[in-house]
């Protein structure tokens, strides 16, 4: 059991441990940018199948969590855009894979409306599109929404920058992305960072996600794309 | 008979016309492909603020050092300008459904008549996914589209009724191509300006017979200089 206070910091490898066959699973990350590479290499590494994946896109090709849909390791994909990775769009042809496709401002609100205990939302987005098909259209104050349900997963693994023990984060750049909300939304949270330092270390004033929220801290490794982002 | 053009001939030229229509001030966000080079091309006395989904307000060009943690839509790096500031996904998609933008530039698969939209699916053979741009196409003010007249296969992508599957519905105001410009006017797309040695007759022949067009249709014209953010 871990500490509630003081957050175990472990290998990529161990980290990758707690996601099993079958768990629904969100990666952080937009395109290159603030992906937890360290952790969804050691899952690519490990085998681990069956997955749901949750992340916003499917990367390239031979990049991040873009190797776990090559690998036939994801049994779902739900995303916003996953045209850059020929694999993706090849298995969902072939019927390999189910794809669920989000429009990415809805996305992120459904990890909203699961992580922050909302029953759903309502938006604009798709109104009159294939998107609204199955979903039930809401009418309020004479405008049109579809009722997006909540978004939740089994672990997030996600990228922050720098974290204190307790498990509080701050982000860098782009990074940031879907990273804070995610980490709202899954029963396990393992955070890739670039630092680790004493609790009390971090401005209260520059933290993003309170301690709260993360279980797992992994140091990102050195692989090209991990110290890169 | 329309004439055959380089293809960067096209790209620079539909990205130079767009780079005219904004006012001083407007906070545009950009698409993949031909409207990431609308940006070379605005005006020295218009200074518009680019935002990107993935969370830049205020994003800059490509900067001489490459530092993938800033990275935009497509990718690529980008700078910050000293107005920047960085926000995570749920904040930029609130920008953008919430209407803060004043226009948003996005490629397109068809558009037609009614100014519908068509541009993340081709069911059976392409599954890119929608990303952000039904939600950009359903909160900004603007919805401007950068496209080739036809497809690579020479046929029509301006249509009386799109075939595709649609991004959003009534929802383009313009629509940039090598040849023309055209603007959807009391709900209905018009042809408003050919190119230099385009006839009113090519564009019929290259889009659909009955496409409305203004009384006087105006030159296309484009900035002569690479203008730098």
């Amino acid at each position: 059991m871990p500490s509630k206070m003081i957050k175990p910091v472990m290998s990529a490898e161990e980290a990758a441990n707690h996601v099993v066959n079958g768990s629904s699973v969100m990666v952080g990350g937009f395109n290159y940018g603030g992906v937890p590479y360290s952790l969804v290499d050691a899952l690519v590494e490990a085998g681990t199948s069956d997955l749901e994946l949750i992340a916003n896109d499917t990367l390239y090709e031979g990049v991040g969590h873009g190797k776990l849909v090559q690998t036939g390791q994801v049994r779902k994909v739900i995303a916003s855009h996953v045209g850059l990775n020929k694999s993706t769009g090849r298995l969902f042809n072939e019927g390999k894979l189910d794809l669920e496709l989000v429009p990415q401002g809805t996305f992120v609100e459904r990890i909203r409306a699961g992580g922050f205990g909302l029953g759903g939302i309502l938006t604009p987005t798709g109104v009159g599109t294939v998107h609204e098909e199955g979903k039930q259209v809401i009418e309020t104050m004479g405008k049109k929404y579809i009722l997006e349900l909540p978004l939740k997963a089994d672990v997030a693994l996600i990228r922050a920058y720098r974290a204190d023990r307790f498990g509080n984060l701050t982000y860098f750049g782009t990074n940031r992305n879907f990273n804070p909300l995610m980490a709202t939304a899954a029963d396990i949270v393992i955070a890739e960072v670039d630092s680790i330092c004493e609790t009390g270390g971090l401005n209260p004033n520059e933290i993003v996600t309170p301690g709260i929220l993360v279980d797992y801290l992994v140091l990102k490794g050195d692989s090209y794309y991990a110290t890169r982002t | 008979m329309l004439p055959e053009l380089d293809k960067d001939v096209v790209r620079n030229r539909i990205a130079k016309r767009i780079a005219l229509d904004f006012e001083d001030g407007s906070v545009v966000n950009l698409g993949i492909g031909i409207p990431t080079l609308v940006s070379d091309y605005i005006p020295e006395d218009i200074h518009i603020t680019f935002q990107t989904e993935n969370g830049v307000v205020g994003a800059g060009p490509v900067p001489q050092v490459e530092d993938f943690r800033f990275i935009g839509a497509g990718g690529r790096c980008l700078s910050l300008l000293s107005n920047a500031s960085l926000v995570a996904s749920d904040f930029s998609f609130g920008l953008i459904r919430g209407g803060h933008l004043d226009a948003t530039v996005l490629g397109a698969l068809q558009v037609d008549s009614q100014g519908n939209l068509a541009n993340w699916w081709i069911p059976g053979k392409l599954v890119p996914g929608m990303g952000g741009a039904m939600d950009l196409v359903t909160g900004a003010r603007r919805v401007i589209i950068a496209t080739t007249l036809l497809t690579k296969k020479g046929e029509p992508k301006i249509l009386e009724k799109c075939s595709l599957p649609l991004t959003g519905v009534r929802v383009v105001d313009t629509v940039v191509t090598e040849y023309a410009l055209f603007r959807v006017i009391d709900g209905e797309l018009t042809l408003c300006e050919v190119a230099p040695g385009i006839t009113v007759d090519d564009i019929r022949q290259n889009t659909f017979s009955g496409i409305k067009v203004l009384d006087e249709v105006g030159k296309m014209t484009e900035s002569e200089e690479k203008q730098s953010l």
